[in-house]
């Protein structure tokens, strides 16, 4: 069933993706392949029993933050960014992207041995196992990354009983300290949520891309342009319009309606995962799996209500369908240890 | 007491239940959010952003009309439409700006002129991706160089364009005008709509009086650009509409020989055809190149040339008022027979010297140095004419109130620009006594009279106007204005509405005959001794083959102190006289008639008449051969 609806979305998304690219041959064989990789990566992750993962959870933990450390000190610097890290001669990877799943198993991992809902001192471990990737993340930097694999993290901490009372104190603490930590964003940060508000006073700066991006998405109306006919995507008016803005590619080519068809497909393939996760017979499972869907959604959102000017511009790919291998893979992984807890319910 | 930790699997997977359909209630809310937005970007709003998407993509450029060509009389081209190339930065594709344009200024040379102006440019309110110009006219090697090394300038290019080019540069510029670089005064007069995509506007002489039609209509093209401004497909295009063609009066080949004629002098010439006020010739030299104002030059270029001390941007044909000194003394002499205060048989004699009864000042004749036994005798206004007898006009002068002699003068033009298409002409000055009341606060003087009488004091014209009142001459009374567009390739917004000019009034047919052949007398009576030839004849008489009448002047540009003797090499340059001749030709039915002023030239006869001749001989003589 998930896989269904996984195929689906991802045949979509190459259906649209093959407009976004211009239909250029490379590019678009280049993402079949990644996209076939990706499965290849969730078959493995939903044969492997979770018993499994529970035992490697901590070390897979362990070694990518270790792998972040080492990003800091010998990483490649892309774009004033330093998230790389090189093999030498083979290729070079973000362990950021790896952090998306191993921070949310290293809690499912912390709190599965342990009474539930848990006591504070639980909350402070587990949000202590999440702070320091998270940390080392936005210290490269690179915000919106961190911000979600935090929020992977919290994820899981929520799920496993985290008295409501004790998050509304939190919000009430950021809310609160929210002029001070104004003063701790880059620049660029600053400027991105000031152009939020107001995309129009820097047009051809910081602006444009949201400028562009809504107008090619409001220019879709309901039936869209037609596929290949749109005019924000082709004539390069709409920045990024393969990997990060591909939903303004969909809004305009395929209209309102083209939209609404991916956001029941997102919706589908979260009810469903939903549903697995609440069905998973052992906390580590449940915790997992809830936390995982939950973070898939977290991207959408995000990604959308990006590109559709609702908050500040930041790195989040839409998931399958945007162009990029790296994302696909961990998010197929993701999935296919959802499957895995599915299937091997006995244990 | 302590309190033991138990895992209770069926607590925890219904707390698990709850918390996950209270999350999933925020994944609908959320969602909701996202479908919401969608619907008021895409319905509620589709208008505005279909309309801005739109704007986008398509942009409507203004196509600049090509500007209507100016011919001479015989068909030669005298102002041309020529293809530019100039350098343009897309700034939004280069990376280091300064460092583009070290790199580019080592294949063409740029000024900082030009790197001011395109600074200017920068900050200009201005679309993305839109090339600004940096330098024009590049020429053929340097566009070749570009094109070679393409791939280091990425962001630069290479855009043609017309522009005006005058194949004669110097020789017209006083002639036609020119078009110069449309400005920001420019913008606020000019039409925006119609000026869209023009970069150049007629500023001076025909070029400006003829602006609207020459100008013709801008066109359209509906382009669909991409982000950085590339034109990928036209959409629709309404073609400009060229300015109308337009043909002078003007003769290049009698242009290039009045040039000739003045040579190295600073003056100008002025040549009619007294039958239609023609204008056959319009010199005023020093000139200037007005192509380097289209294709722009250095700031020392332009320095030299505005901060000259010989004035090359000035043009004295229209803009040099002068005194007319004697070659005003036909105008008087008329005045004085229209009012009967002399009559042809009234004769004077002249002593060299003349004085207001009751006055002590002494006026004095011109050939007081030169004859310094004094006057010429026994004069008549005919030699006072040919002989140019102060003496003589200044006692008529004296006898005639001043509204006569002014009231009369005035019909010739003084005063007026009566031209019916020469932008910007100066239009001189004939004192009277209510502009002297009010300009000067004093009353009018007898002695103002008299200075009148020799075309001096404050009276003043401008070489066009001379060459109306030889026009008029040659007319014997009839007058025409002076024009420059002889014929257009379709009826002008500018065409000529205004009313012909009346004939001067007063002199019979036989003062007009009179006047003339005593006009010719000063170029044809000779072989009679000093005191006998006419003043030009010595010059211009000896060996000439058409008859052709004239008269010269001598114009003081200061002031010679009661007593004190005029010596022309005492005087700074700027201080010597002018010279003058006005002339028409043939005498019995003249087809030009012109005015030759010659700055600082000294005498009349010997220097402006000189220029008359050569001009009128290059006109006359083919056509005389030809019959």
């Amino acid at each position: 069933m998930l896989l269904l609806l996984l195929g689906l979305i991802v045949f979509y998304g190459l259906v649209v993706l093959f407009s976004a690219v211009d239909q250029n041959q490379s590019l678009f064989q280049a993402q079949l392949l990644r996209l076939g990789l990706a499965f290849i990566g969730l078959f493995i992750a939903a044969q492997l029993p979770p018993r499994l993962y529970v035992r490697w959870a901590p070390f897979i933990y362990l070694a990518g933050v270790l792998l972040l450390v080492l990003v800091l000190l010998i990483g490649v610097t892309v774009k004033g960014s330093q998230r790389w890290l090189e093999i030498p001669g083979l290729t070079r990877f973000q362990p950021s992207e790896l952090m998306k799943i191993a921070v949310p198993l290293a809690v499912a991992w912390y709190f599965h041995e342990r009474p539930l809902p848990p006591s504070f001192k639980d909350v402070c471990v587990a949000l202590g196992i999440v702070a320091v990737p998270a940390g080392l993340i936005i210290m490269q930097p690179d915000l919106g990354t961190g911000i979600l694999v935090a929020g992977a993290g919290f994820a899981v901490v929520v799920l496993a009983g985290l008295p409501w009372r004790w998050m509304a104190y939190v919000a009430l603490g950021f809310a609160a300290a929210a002029p001070g930590l104004w003063y701790t964003l880059q620049d660029y940060q600053r400027q991105r949520i000031l152009t939020l508000f107001d995309p129009e006073s820097d047009p051809l700066g910081a602006g444009w891309n949201i400028m562009q991006s809504t107008t090619a998405i409001g220019s879709g109306g309901i039936w869209g342009k037609g596929l290949l006919e749109g005019t924000q995507s082709h004539l390069d008016f709409l920045p990024e319009a393969q990997t990060d803005f591909i939903i303004a590619v969909i809004a305009e080519e395929l209209g309102l309606v083209g939209v609404l068809i991916l956001l029941v497909l997102y919706l589908l393939i979260i009810s469903r995962g939903l549903f697995l996760a609440v069905s998973a017979e052992s906390t580590f499972g449940r915790l997992l799996s809830g936390a995982l869907i939950l973070t898939f959604f977290v991207y959408v959102f995000v990604n959308i209500a990006m590109v559709s000017g609702l908050l500040p511009v930041v790195g989040v790919p839409l998931p399958l369908v945007s162009y990029g291998g790296t994302s696909a893979i961990t998010l197929m992984a993701g999935f296919g240890l959802i499957m895995a807890i599915r299937t091997h319910k006995a244990w | 007491m302590v309190k033991l930790a138990l895992k209770d699997p069926i607590r925890e997977k219904q707390m698990f239940f709850n918390r996950a359909a209270i999350l999933f209630v925020g994944v609908l809310v959320l969602i909701g959010v996202l479908v919401l937005r969608m619907v008021q970007l895409q319905v509620w709003e589709f208008q505005t952003y279909q309309t801005r998407s739109d704007h986008n993509r398509i942009q409507v450029q203004p196509l600049a009309p090509p500007r209507g060509l100016i011919f001479d009389r015989h068909g030669e081209v005298i102002a041309d439409n020529r293809v530019s190339s100039s350098l343009a930065f897309v700034t939004e594709r280069i990376d280091d700006l300064a460092r583009m344009m070290q790199k580019v200024s080592v294949i063409v040379g740029i000024t900082p002129a030009e790197i001011t102006e395109f600074e200017k440019r920068l900050f200009r309110k201005r679309r993305p991706y839109e090339p600004i110009v940096l330098r024009d006219a590049l020429n053929e090697e340097e566009i070749a160089l570009l094109a070679v090394n393409r791939h280091e300038f990425v962001g630069v290019e290479v855009i043609a364009e017309q522009i005006r080019y005058y194949p004669f540069g110097d020789l017209l510029a006083h002639a036609i005008g020119s078009v110069r670089r449309v400005n920001e005064a420019d913008l606020a007069t000019l039409d925006q709509v119609r000026y869209s995509g023009t970069r150049f506007v007629g500023k001076l002489g025909v070029e400006r009086f003829y602006e609207r039609s020459l100008h013709g209509e801008v066109g359209y093209q509906q382009v669909e650009t991409d982000a950085h401004g590339r034109i990928r497909q036209v959409l629709d295009i309404q073609p400009p509409i060229a300015g109308h063609n337009i043909t002078l009066h003007l003769d290049n080949r009698l242009q290039i020989a009045a040039s000739a004629a003045l040579g190295q002098s600073r003056g100008a010439v002025v040549a009619l055809d007294p039958r239609s006020g023609g204008v056959l010739a319009m010199v005023s030299q020093p000139a200037y190149d007005p192509n380097l104002f289209i294709t722009g030059m250095s700031g020392n270029e332009f320095g030299e040339i505005s901060g000259s001390k010989y004035k090359p941007l000035f043009n004295r044909a229209i803009n040099g008022q002068y005194a007319p000194g004697s070659t005003f003394k036909p105008v008087v002499g008329l005045a004085a027979v229209v009012n009967e205060v002399t009559s042809w048989d009234e004769v004077i004699h002249d002593t060299g010297a003349f004085r207001l009864p009751g006055q002590k000042r002494l006026y004095r004749d011109w050939s007081w140095r030169t004859n310094n036994s004094g006057g010429q005798g026994k004069v008549d206004l005919y030699r006072a004419i040919y002989r140019s007898s102060n003496v003589f006009f200044y006692d008529i002068a004296s006898r005639m109130k001043a509204e006569q002699l002014i009231d009369f003068s005035r019909q010739f033009g003084f005063g007026r620009n009566l031209a019916v298409d020469v932008a910007g002409a100066s239009v001189g000055l004939l004192p009277d006594p209510i502009w002297k009341k009010g300009y000067k606060g004093e009353i009018w003087y007898p002695g103002d009279n008299v200075n009148m009488g020799i075309g001096q004091g404050d009276l003043l014209v401008t070489p066009l106007q001379m060459a109306m009142v030889a026009a008029t001459l040659a007319n014997r009374g009839k007058m025409v204005r002076p024009r420059m567009l002889l014929a257009s390739d379709s009826m002008l917004i500018e065409a000529d509405t205004r009313s012909s000019l009346p004939n001067i009034s007063g002199p019979s047919t036989e003062d007009w005959e009179n006047m003339v052949s005593a006009m010719e007398a000063v170029v044809h009576r000779g072989n009679k001794g000093f005191r006998g030839n006419g003043t030009a004849w010595a010059y211009i008489g000896r060996d000439i083959s058409y008859r052709m009448a004239g008269k010269s002047g001598t114009a003081q540009v200061v002031e010679i102190k009661q007593g004190q003797e005029y010596k022309e090499e005492d005087l700074e340059e700027f201080n010597r006289k002018h010279a003058w001749f006005i002339a028409f030709a043939p005498v019995e039915k003249p087809v030009i008639a012109l005015a030759v002023l010659v700055e600082n030239g000294g005498g009349g006869s010997a220097v402006a008449a000189p220029v008359a001749r050569e001009v009128i001989d290059a006109y006359l003589l083919p056509r005389l051969a030809v019959r």
